[in-house]
């Protein structure tokens, strides 16, 4: 039995503890928008926060889970689109979008931590996002985009 | 079920041969009506196959697959720029396979955008369009979705209006010279709005015409833009549904394995342990491997650690020395093709003193597609009804081979096209339909979510072929007078076509020398050939296909030439080449880049032409000495696309494709060893990162007589502009991929 905090709602599913976050969050909770890419903490598709830090969910055995889990399903919806999202829309930076609900949790957490990092640190921070279509010129612009409109808005 | 969902499942519960329902028409109306797959429920009208309508208004349907290029976007600006449709309320969905959707550019030449300046289309593209109808070719590549739809979805779009304005015009008893569209409904002059959703009942019945006005480019609003691309919302937020990511009640996970010695049976399989793994249901046994169901994906993918299995020996040389030297040996062959053939370049190279022939030898090795998403599927069998979702470039032949793997009719499986993580050519083979339908069908009523591990996905690709040059040149005062340039490289064509037909057409290969002997340089004595090698290691189209070993070849020699001849290689090429918007994209590129200008100390500077899929493309890549290794600070690209449709998206299609190149030149590579390819993940096949990714700046010329596609000509060019500027920071000429064998790269 797992107890899990996913996005404010408490889950119990049954499953081995061993079993990575991101499996459970895809087959047992539904929450298809965390990807799968490498498995081995290589490329950041799976990237969701917990307790406020991006992780890679592949290699996070689900049983050692203690604080809340946040996916890109809880950082904002079409409907409430959270400042990255808008960002993102606003630069148009997804191409196949399989890596993008990584990119932008990653950078979800570098802005709750740096709300104005340089060029240097938003590259150093999504280092570990692959893109295999080549975005990053965008995602980069996008969010520097967003730590304005984020700092504006606390203003 | 989405709309699509619907629409698809009535059409094939009907059976293979579609009923017509809509009307079909476009230019093939004119020869052979082609049937309407879609098939309208209650409440929903459709008036051709590209626009269906219900009470929320005008859905796009699109005959091409959305990998990544944006083209969902594009074809759908096509439609709502004829219809006057507002495009934040267009949607798009992914046609159904259907012979309706035929690419008719993948064998024939581009369009004329002159046709758009006042010239009238002109019939090569309508002959062009015959072959692949034959064949039923829906498919996704080559560059050619925009170029096949420019004509047809614009001629769709402007009938289904025409249509439209006559039922209104009936309705409102006003003389439809009268009416205008706009925001789409039809206005009358008293400015009454009659919404397109109110009238398609009534114009469904109205017989199309053939000839529909299309609008000039001067009344455009939306072709020429950038516009918001119609998927990022849902991309961004998680919502889009990938094949993977379809969840249906009952459902179960699975995976496979192949053997690890491509093609090489499976000689015996013990799964007495991975059966004991709680959450198992089944394991099922391909010829050439198995696939393991669970309740989640993570337990089959663990099971399928457990599951112990012989191989057969591989049916081609085991070690990458010995592969390579099974290349070489094409060279003893005769060629498969002479598609340049200019003067006597072999008379004049035996005519030339030892000490003039320049002589070089060039390598790329074999590569992976390493899709972004691996490999996945999901399907279910039902009533002897397969149901299947996932991403595919060629939805005909992978439907009909999912039909085939498990006793079907093509009418009994229905296809959803759903987005995808990346193709790159890699989503045009069928293994996975053959696979998911096995899988659903040895657990009929329940839902199988296929995913394959990344390491399944990287040592089972239909992989870019390793492939050989071998060049000799003699050169004047102005560059290269003779080069005769020998191709040698497996055969994607053959394979492909063997796979996807069951036979492969005699006669040249052009993708084994695109790139080589279509370039548009004037060389006096000039012999490209190509030799077929005959290695059995699956190959397929990998982004920009034969243009990726070759643009490297040609490029690199060129450059070589130039420094032989005391020339700069912007100016060489400049010498050699008359045509021009070639000559325009070498040109904006260098002035872009600031080519002649002095470099900063410790960077260099490469140059590369190539133009592939109807693009002339130049680009220049900048390489520096860093303490921790060479870094690829920046890249300028010029491409002429005749007419930029997005140009928003045209950049970001540049930048991709030369990312991509960039990648691949800097570290991609797959070897073998007993037999099996030796990178399994991406820690040893990686790609450039967010801090090692050149900033990239990219101009559009639009001087080109026909319309060119953008998804692949980023990537040719990528890869000889960097070794170039290897050469010229580091003086030592590389002519072998990856580079980073012999330089560390930071
Ligand atoms: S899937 Fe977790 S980092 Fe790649
Ligand atoms: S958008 Fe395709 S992998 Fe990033």
């Amino acid at each position: 039995m797992l107890e899990l905090t996913v996005n404010g709602q408490a889950h119990v599913v049954e499953a081995d503890p061993e079993m990575p976050l991101l499996w459970v969050l895809r087959d047992h909770l539904g929450l298809t928008g965390t990807k799968y890419g490498c498995g081995v903490a290589a490329c950041g598709a799976c990237t969701v926060l917990v307790g406020g830090e991006a992780v890679r969910s592949c290699t996070l055995p689900a049983g050692d889970v203690r604080d809340a889990v946040t996916t890109i399903e809880g950082h904002g919806n079409p409907e409430a689109l959270s400042a990255l999202q808008a960002a993102w829309i606003e630069h148009q930076v997804a191409q196949c979008g399989y890596c993008q609900p990584g990119q932008i949790m990653q950078a979800a957490s570098l802005l709750a931590d740096n709300p104005a990092p340089s060029d240097e640190e938003i590259d150093t921070a999504m280092r570990g996002n692959l893109c295999r279509c080549g975005t990053y010129q965008r995602v980069r612009t996008a969010i520097r985009a967003a730590a304005g409109e984020m700092r504006e808005a606390r203003l | 079920m989405s709309r699509l969902g619907r629409i698809a499942r009535r059409t094939f519960l009907v059976g293979s041969v579609a009923i017509a329902g809509g009307v079909a028409f476009g230019i093939w109306q004119a020869r052979r009506p082609v049937a309407n797959p879609l098939r309208p429920a209650d409440g929903e009208v459709t008036l051709n196959p590209y626009v269906l309508i219900d009470a929320s208004g005008v859905t796009v349907i699109a005959p091409r697959a959305e990998m990544g290029q944006g083209i969902h976007s594009t074809l759908a600006a096509l439609v709502a720029e004829e219809m006057d449709l507002d495009w934040p309320a267009v949607r798009v969905l992914h046609g159904p396979p259907a012979r309706a959707y035929f690419n008719g550019a993948l064998l024939g030449p581009g369009v004329p955008v002159n046709a758009e300046r006042g010239v009238l289309h002109d019939t090569r593209q309508a002959a062009a369009d015959l072959a692949p109808r034959a064949l039923g070719l829906q498919i996704t590549g080559g560059s050619t979705s925009l170029v096949d739809a420019f004509d047809k979805m614009r001629r769709a779009g402007a009938a289904a209006r025409e249509t439209l304005m006559a039922a209104a015009a009936a309705r409102a008893g006003v003389d439809i010279a009268r009416l205008r569209t706009e925001g789409g409904a039809v206005v009358t002059p008293e400015g009454l709005r009659l919404r397109y959703e109110d009238l398609a009942q009534d114009a469904a019945a109205i017989e199309p015409p053939r000839a529909p006005r299309l609008k000039p480019p001067s009344e455009w609003r939306l072709l020429g833009r950038s516009l918001p691309r119609t998927d990022i919302p849902s991309k961004v937020t998680g919502t889009a549904q990938f094949a993977g990511d379809v969840r249906l009640p009952d459902m179960l996970y699975a995976t496979v394995r192949l053997s690890p010695r491509l093609g090489a049976a499976m000689r015996s399989i013990d799964m007495a342990e991975a059966l004991a793994v709680p959450g198992v249901e089944r394991i099922v046994e391909f010829e050439d491997g198995f696939g393991v169901i669970a309740r989640d994906t993570w337990t089959a993918m663990r099971a399928a650690d457990l599951v112990r299995a012989e191989w057969d020996r591989a049916p081609y040389p085991p070690q990458t020395d010995a592969i390579f030297e099974r290349i070489a040996l094409a060279f003893d062959s005769r060629p498969n093709s002479r598609l340049r053939n200019d003067g006597d370049a072999a008379a004049r190279l035996t005519a030339a003193p030892p000490g003039r022939v320049f002589e070089a030898e060039y390598r790329v090795p074999y590569l992976a597609h390493s899709t972004m998403e691996p490999m996945s599927a999901t399907a279910v069998l039902r009533d002897n009804h397969l149901e299947m979702w996932a991403g595919n470039q060629i939805p005909i032949a992978f439907r009909d081979a999912a039909a085939r793997a498990i006793g079907l009719s093509s009418g009994d499986v229905t296809l959803h096209t759903t987005v995808m993580g990346g193709g790159f050519g890699r989503r045009a083979e069928v293994d996975v339909a053959v696979q998911a339908a096995r899988l659903a069908a040895s657990v009929p009523g329940r839902p199988v979510c296929m995913t394959w591990t990344r390491e399944e996905d990287m040592t089972h690709d239909f992989y870019r072929p390793g492939a050989i040059a071998r060049a000799r040149a003699v050169v004047g005062p102005d560059g290269p007078e003779a080069v005769v340039l020998r191709i040698a490289a497996p055969s994607v064509s053959r394979q492909g076509a063997r796979r996807l037909m069951g036979f492969a057409p005699p006669g040249p290969d052009h993708m084994l020398v695109e790139g080589a002997h279509d370039q548009p340089y004037r060389i006096p004595d000039f012999l490209v050939s190509g030799h077929i090698a005959d290695v059995a290691v699956p190959v397929g189209y990998w982004r920009s296909v034969g243009y990726s070993h070759n643009g490297f070849f040609h490029e690199c020699l060129m450059d070589e030439l130039a420094r032989e001849a005391g020339l700069d290689p912007v100016e060489m090429r400049l010498r050699l080449i008359d045509d021009a918007p070639s000559r325009g994209v070498i040109e904006a590129v260098a002035d872009m880049s600031g080519w002649g200008a002095d470099r900063p100390s410790g960077t260099g500077r490469g140059f590369a032409f190539t133009r592939s899929f109807g693009a002339p493309m130049a680009q220049v890549v900048e390489l520096a000495e860093t303490g921790a290794g060479l870094r690829i600070t920046r890249a300028w690209a010029a491409v002429d696309v005749g007419l930029a449709i997005d140009p928003g998206n045209v950049e970001a299609q540049v930048i991709s494709g030369m990312i991509y190149g960039l990648s691949a030149a800097v570290m991609g590579e797959i070897t073998f060893a007993d037999g099996m390819v030796e990178q399994h993940n991406f820690p040893d096949y990686d790609a450039l990162r967010m801090d090692n990714a050149p900033e990239i700046a990219v101009r559009i010329l639009e001087t080109m007589p026909e319309l060119a596609g953008i998804g692949e000509p980023g990537t040719p060019p990528a890869m000889p502009a960097l070794a170039n500027a290897l050469y010229d920071l580091t003086g030592e000429r590389v002519r072998e991929l990856p580079l980073n064998r012999r330089f560390a790269f930071a």
